[in-house]
């Protein structure tokens, strides 16, 4: 009964295909790091490599098995929430991530929290005044903010509001137990920096999105309500806009998630994004896949909400027939 | 001039307006045009005046300025607009969101686009009435309950509970009368609110509009191209040609003794004799049992649907929209392939698949569509697009090729001069005439006009008609001709088929099937034309043996 509803099926639909992406990018993953020159063992032992200590080496890894046994051991030792152990620091890579990403998610929420509003309600106002002043400035602004690379924003952050006015620290140094406000403070320039990067896509599309209604015979017909001009926007046209407004949001999270690795080595936040990068230079593969492995998934799920959001947003698909 | 505004009983008193907009042509500089040249008129309380005239006339932006509204960047520059005994236009912006959905209300020609499709219908039917708080909630909920009754709309207590796509067109049109009148305006602007209609249900649609135009004393200016619509609702008639006014006096007067040459033309309309030829003992096309389905088989459109076109003769297939008229033209043209039946044309039988059949039979077999505009590519010249048939099935090329196009524009009456225009230069009818010429290049034995003359102004589509019957007479060519306007059946056809949800339900000679006894589809199609006469639509109504189906 309940599949009969097309929404339902929609829904489930998206869902299987995510899960299918998601197999699917794993085995791209593990394929990728097998094609790198050299190995963990090599990694490990340096400089100080003998054939036989990296043969024996080898050995105890598992690294001579067929790469398929190999890709099917990680993916079951990863369905089962064992990421592995990194090869660098000996260390259990999900005790290490857990941490990292709880911090990594604190965030991206709060940049997200701050920006999506701001940069809905900016295009709300943008198409208000649509090629006035007011528009063009709000366009303007979020434009140069989005061109600077986000390691010129953090550092003119850093210049003015911690060497200069010293309101928040330069360095964003959390510790487990932190007390809340201490920490939301730490994160203040990151995440101010984080929001000024991914304010302007979503206020452009956002404001591309409701002009493109606003063209529709039922946006004349509640302007011959009477209705104000902003509740003609806030009504009937942004209603009618939220499917595209929901993905270009969406992928910009998925962006505060995986794409933050600059502005964390900036501020030196213990996030994801400095993990993954440490990893890569120590050539540590199971962190990397591990790492990867996440990327992907939050970067997908997102996307299936962005996909689940446009097709409830439909009320053709919500109310059929 | 000044004394009419002392008039006891006038509510809307249009003097000298003037309205112009901006254009931006390609390729020069932006130029002011002047929409409507100084129009006058004046409405009482109660009172409907008809506004017509054909596209691009000025009756809609006239209508919209009761309001204070301009499409696009449409400017009132001159002239007042006096309602209610003041003038709209000093009112500024402020002034125009109070009256507007409260003293005046529109109505669009389609519902289905002018409905929002994210909110239920009840909220936008009371949006108006709460948003200048003539009314509280529950008061407008039941003013709008009581107005769905009074449009005969089905399930009146409930049909406020759902959303624009899951009510028909008929029904969305009379929900958005309701919402106009939900607020109880002085005025309604009714624009073309039945043009995007079936024959059938636009019938019901203005009879729904017309009692409670009467019951609510509501005045009204009645927007359309069509002044046999028009002469079933207003008192008066304004006819409007290029933002000016032609001709107003009062409805009687207007359709039967018009003054205007222009007026005379448009009441004339649709008069064109059409002697009928006898069919020959060998058709040219021949469909046998033709059944075809969507969905591999599983929603049956067509179903054992049988009809032979003559050489150099008029097959009109007529029906609403749904009854699977150009489905028949798909099929024929092969690109729908029948499930069942056969296809007989020139003596040999058609593969069913566009792509099993021969140049020959593609040339021989072409086609017209409705959006003459989308027909056409719009980065070719007239000529290119005229030339392009001669060189893909006769080999054409140079001077030899921009002959035969001369000449094909002699036949479509539209001289030189419009080998290098582009599509976008022409007017609607002129693109029609481009597609009829680039189907006439292939030198077919049959065209398949497709609702052609649906998109046009009533003379345009008059013109389009008279030069399709003058071309069949010097080619020869036959027309496979669906239209669903019986109008234009009459003054074309030769035979006919009358279409009701995927089967003929009546065939022959036009001169049989347009006599009775009619069965019941035939009876309510021809009872549901509107004819130009003051009282036909209460007569027709009376008259009707069978509803239209719950639109």
């Amino acid at each position: 009964m309940l599949m009969s509803s097309p929404i339902l099926k929609l829904i489930a639909q998206r869902i299987a295909l995510g899960i299918l992406l998601l197999l699917a990018i794993s085995v791209l993953i593990f394929a990728g790091t097998q094609i790198l020159p050299g190995d963990v063992a090599q990694a490990i032992l340096g400089q100080s490599a003998t054939p036989q200590s990296l043969a024996n080496l080898r050995e105890q890894l598992g690294l001579n098995d067929p790469a398929y046994i190999r890709y099917f051991h990680w993916l079951g030792g990863v369905l089962t929430g064992d990421l592995g152990t990194a090869m660098s620091s000996g260390q259990d890579i999900a005790t290490s991530i857990k941490g990292r990403l709880w911090n990594t998610l604190f965030l991206a929420f709060w940049a997200a929290i701050v920006a999506v509003p701001l940069a809905i309600i900016l295009g709300l106002i943008a198409v208000r005044y649509r090629n006035g002043w007011i528009d063009k400035l709000i366009s303007g602004l979020a434009l140069a903010s989005t061109s600077f690379p986000e390691f010129f924003v953090g550092y003119v952050l850093v210049y003015f509001f911690a060497v200069k006015w010293q309101i928040f620290p330069a360095i964003s140094t959390v510790y487990d137990g932190m007390p809340f406000g201490e920490r939301m403070q730490a994160i203040a320039l990151p995440a101010a920096a984080l929001t000024l990067v991914v304010l302007a896509h979503m206020m452009r599309m956002t404001r591309a999105a409701i002009l493109n209604v606003m063209q529709s015979a039922y946006v004349e017909t509640a302007e011959l309500k009477g209705l104000s001009a902003f509740n003609v926007i806030r009504r009937h046209a942004f209603p009618n806009a939220i499917a595209p407004i929901i993905n270009v949001v969406m992928l910009n999270l998925a962006y505060l998630i995986v794409g933050v690795v600059v502005v964390e080595v900036i501020f030196v936040y213990p996030g994801m994004g400095q993990y993954l990068v440490d990893h890569v230079t120590k050539r540590d593969v199971p962190v990397v896949q591990a790492v990867g492995l996440i990327f992907a998934a939050v970067y997908i799920s997102l996307n299936i909400i962005a996909d689940i959001g446009a097709i409830v947003a439909n009320p053709r698909l919500r109310h059929p027939k | 001039m000044a004394d009419t505004k002392a008039k006891p009983g006038l509510l809307l008193d249009i003097r000298n307006l003037r309205i112009e907009a901006t254009v931006f042509p390609p390729g020069e500089p932006p130029k002011n045009i002047v929409l409507v040249h100084d129009v006058s008129l004046t409405l009482e309380k109660g009172k409907v005046l008809g506004l017509i005239g054909e596209s691009g006339a000025g009756k809609s932006t006239i209508g919209l300025s009761s309001m204070g509204y301009g499409r696009g960047g449409v400017r009132i520059t001159g002239g007042e607009v006096i309602l209610n005994g003041r003038d709209i236009l000093k009112g500024g912006k402020e002034g125009f969101r109070k009256l507007r959905g409260r003293e005046v209300c529109y109505v669009a020609q389609s519902a289905a686009a002018a409905f929002n499709p994210a909110h239920k219908l009840m909220d936008q039917v009371v949006e108006a009435t709460l948003l200048h708080g003539t009314a509280t909630r529950a008061e407008a909920e039941k003013r709008a309950v009581a107005l769905f009754k009074k449009l005969s709309l089905p399930n009146p207590e409930t049909i406020g509970e759902r959303f624009p796509h899951q009510v028909s067109g008929g029904q969305l049109q009379r929900v958005m009368t309701a919402m106009a009148l939900c607020s109880e305006p002085d005025l309604i602007v009714f624009d073309e609110p039945t043009t995007a209609l079936d024959v059938t249900t636009q019938i019901d649609v203005l009879a729904a509009i017309k009692d409670a135009i009467r019951d609510t004393h509501v005045a009204a200016l009645y927007i359309t191209h069509d002044l046999a619509v028009v002469a079933q609702v207003s008192d008066e008639i304004m006819v409007l040609r290029d933002g000016k006014s032609v001709e107003h006096g009062e409805t009687h007067q207007i359709i039967k003794a018009p003054r205007m040459d222009y007026t005379k033309a448009l009441v004339s309309v649709r008069s064109i004799e059409h002697g009928e030829k006898k069919p020959t003992p060998k058709p040219l096309l021949s469909v046998r049992n033709a059944t075809a389905a969507y969905g591999g088989g599983v929603v049956k459109v067509l179903q054992n649907v049988s009809v032979d076109v003559h050489p150099g003769q008029t097959l009109a297939v007529v029906g609403e929209s749904g009854s699977g008229k150009s489905t028949l033209a798909r099929v024929v043209t092969g690109l729908l392939p029948p499930i069942a039946g056969s296809i007989t044309f020139a003596g040999r039988t058609l593969a069913p698949r566009l792509a099993e059949r021969s140049k020959d039979d593609l040339r021989e077999l072409q086609m017209i569509y409705q959006m003459a505009d989308v027909a056409m590519n719009p980065r070719q010249t007239v000529g290119t697009i005229i030339g392009r048939p001669l060189e893909f099935y006769f080999g054409m090329r140079g001077r030899e090729r921009d002959k035969r196009v001369a000449e094909l524009l002699d036949e479509i009456e539209m001289g030189k001069g419009f080998v290098d225009r582009y599509p976008a230069e022409l007017s609607g009818g002129q693109k029609q005439r481009v597609c009829i010429a680039r189907s006439l290049a292939a030198k077919p034995k049959l065209i398949i006009c497709d609702e052609v003359t649906s998109a046009l102004d009533p003379l345009v589509a008059d013109g389009i008609l008279k030069l399709l019957l003058r071309l069949q007479e010097i080619e020869e060519v036959a027309y496979l001709f669906i239209t669903h306007d019986l109008a234009t059946v009459k003054s074309i056809a030769d035979s006919i088929a009358v279409m009701y949800r995927g089967e003929v339900v009546r065939y022959g000679p036009k001169s049989q099937v347009l006599i009775r006894p009619f069965d019941a589809y035939t009876d309510l199609l021809l009872s549901s034309v509107p004819e130009m006469e003051v009282g036909w639509l209460e007569k027709a109504i009376k008259g009707r043996r069978i509803g239209s189906g719950g639109h």
